[in-house]
């Protein structure tokens, strides 16, 4: 990797006691996280819960009000080739709508030596060639995605930081957003993205920094969350609700009604619950394990931290 | 387009493991192709020219001895005056594209691109101005030159008729360049100060072609002094070919006035670049 010989540590994002406060707003609020080399680390978080702000404190575009970013150990800034170090799509568009793509990743290139070829390498790997020599404003959402992703790419960075990849893809794109992320993270790069759909982390991210409000809620794996999510309780429909209930009454066991046929059961799995109803002849017509989706865990971690609710939508952006 | 694709070409160039850097001389590369590389700059830079070259022509080509300049002879200078009567609306273009090269990467977002590929962000400055301001400074003088060149003539014969190689007449052409390659800089730098494209533009304005008239209002001997050493009447110090009145200053110290101006810019537009988020 390249990143590596120069910093000697490990390609990572270190995060130490972030904070950043504007006037009597605290947007990020004493955040610490780590995003390791070889994973991708999904950051995730409601609108406004200072996911952007966090991004443009590592690549030193915003001062922290205290605490550190540190990019293969050291402050962004400090690297000779800031950009072979750390590849960053912002989620603001970062472009001038005169220029071409070609001309604009030129522009970024001359800085750091990187030759024209390398230019033309990631121009062809976003799928940019046909439009290329076009001017940056006639380019739809997509497009403008796939030209920050070639920008973040140029430098062959050991460390690829993107705020919100997927937004205005089309399927096509969005698949080939998360292929390019599992292989980047892959060929042992630090990777980390960050999304306000617990979705589209599910099926890209390993580990999940998830925070609100600025504070880090939680740090864990993708797997982790989708454990601790699924235990909500058997589904049950059955024409005699009122027997099936007293035949399963239990220590540790509770069961609630959530309709005339309708049982939710915790504390018993399928497998129990089917072989008492058969010992008793108790028609069952469905017997379902209900979990929660990864969305609602999301949904529950974050509830007291979303920025914005719904009423305020319009403000959201 | 497949995973496959993907990865290989992603890898292409990592077995060869360059070893990339950020030095001065390549951000200035790079700023030249974003200067190059913009429509706007052509245009703009196309219309300073066309202004300084236009207007002189035209002032020349209009000239009658029973004129406002008649009855002056050639020491008078009156001749590059007439060649020089675009300099101000010249400098208006000149600057207003050094505002839209700083400011304009604020209101497009650019400038998040630019400070992340140069994260100490000096050097964007240096850069940019060591790009802009030869540029207008080249341009600028050649507009000066080819306005005096036909200008003469249309003036030829005349009383107040001078030639290129007549003493201080290459001094003046060369000052109206090095006037017009500051106020570039001053374009960038206000840019850089203010971050916002029709605000710049209107302070460098103001400064240009409001500024001077100003001074009337406050008391006369303050007046004077300040208005002498205002960007543009130091700018007209430095290319006149005698200051004839009190309201310039010697050429020497109108240049030392414009470069001053421009340092006290400069440090005002990198402190704000070090100190404030992007």
């Amino acid at each position: 990797m390249p990143g590596q010989t120069e910093a000697g540590s490990d390609s990572v994002i270190e995060v130490r006691e972030l904070t950043k406060r504007y006037g009597d707003k605290t947007a990020v609020d004493d955040l610490s996280f780590t995003a390791p080399p070889g994973q991708v680390t999904g950051f995730l978080g409601p609108n406004g819960a200072g996911k952007s702000t966090t991004m443009r404190m590592i690549v030193g575009l915003d001062a922290p009000t205290s605490g550190t970013a540190l990019v293969n150990g050291r402050p962004y800034a400090q690297h000779r080739a800031p950009l072979q170090e750390l590849g960053v799509l912002l989620e603001a568009r970062a472009v001038h709508p005169g220029r071409s793509a070609f001309h604009h990743l030129m522009a970024l290139a001359y800085t750091h030596g990187v030759p024209r070829r390398r230019v033309e390498e990631v121009i062809d790997l976003a799928g940019l060639h046909a439009v290329a020599h076009k001017r940056v404003g006639a380019f739809s959402l997509g497009m403008g995605q796939r030209l920050g992703i070639a920008a973040a790419l140029l430098g062959d960075p050991a460390v690829v930081m993107l705020d919100e990849p997927v937004n205005g893809l089309d399927p096509e794109g969005v698949r080939w957003v998360r292929e390019l992320l599992r292989g980047l993270a892959a060929e042992g790069r630090t990777v980390m993205l960050s999304s306000h759909l617990m979705s589209e982390m599910a099926q890209t991210a390993d580990r999940l920094v998830v925070v609100g409000r600025g504070r880090l809620l939680a740090e864990t794996t993708v797997d982790a969350l989708v454990e601790r999510s699924e235990d909500k309780g058997v589904r049950v429909a059955t024409g005699e609700p009122a027997r099936l209930r007293s035949l399963l009454a239990a220590p540790g066991v509770t069961v609630t009604s959530t309709g005339a046929e309708r049982l939710v059961v915790s504390g018993l799995d399928t497998r129990r619950i089917g072989q008492v109803a058969a010992e008793h002849r108790v028609p069952l017509y469905e017997l379902v394990t209900e979990s929660v989706s990864l969305e609602e865990a999301f949904m529950h971690l974050t509830q007291d931290a979303v920025e914005y609710h719904s009423s305020d939508a319009g403000r959201a952006a | 387009m497949s995973a496959d694709t993907i990865t290989s070409s992603t890898t292409a160039s990592s077995p060869a493991c360059p070893v990339y850097r950020v030095t001065g001389g390549r951000v200035v590369r790079s700023e030249w192709s974003k200067f190059w590389s913009l429509r706007s700059s052509w245009i703009t830079l196309g219309v300073a020219v066309l202004f300084l070259v236009m207007i002189g022509v035209i002032a020349a080509a209009l000239y009658t001895p029973d004129g406002p300049l008649g009855g002056k002879d050639a020491a008078s200078g009156a001749a590059l005056t007439l060649a020089l009567a675009g300099t101000n609306l010249a400098a208006l273009a000149v600057g207003a594209l050094g505002v839209l090269l700083s400011a304009g990467e604020y209101s497009t977002g650019m400038v998040r691109s630019t400070f992340a590929a140069v994260p100490g962000r000096l050097p964007v400055l240096w850069a940019k101005c060591a790009v802009y301001g030869p540029i207008a400074f080249v341009t600028s003088t050649l507009g000066a030159l080819l306005s005096f060149l036909l200008g003469s003539a249309a003036l030829h014969g005349e009383k107040i008729a001078l030639s290129l190689g007549d003493a201080g007449v290459f001094r003046c052409l060369l000052g109206a360049g090095v006037y017009l390659g500051l106020v570039g800089v001053y374009g960038v730098t206000v840019g850089l100060l203010v971050r916002n494209n029709a605000g710049g533009i209107a302070i460098l304005a103001g400064v240009v072609l409001v500024l001077p008239g100003l001074t009337g209002l406050l008391p006369s001997s303050l007046g004077d002094t300040v208005s002498r050493y205002l960007p543009s009447n130091a700018g007209q110090s430095v290319m006149t070919l005698h200051a004839s009145s009190d309201s310039l200053v010697s050429p020497g110290a109108g240049l030392t006035a414009l470069l001053v101006w421009a340092v006290l810019l400069l440090a005002g537009a990198a402190c704000r670049l070090r100190r404030n988020d992007v």
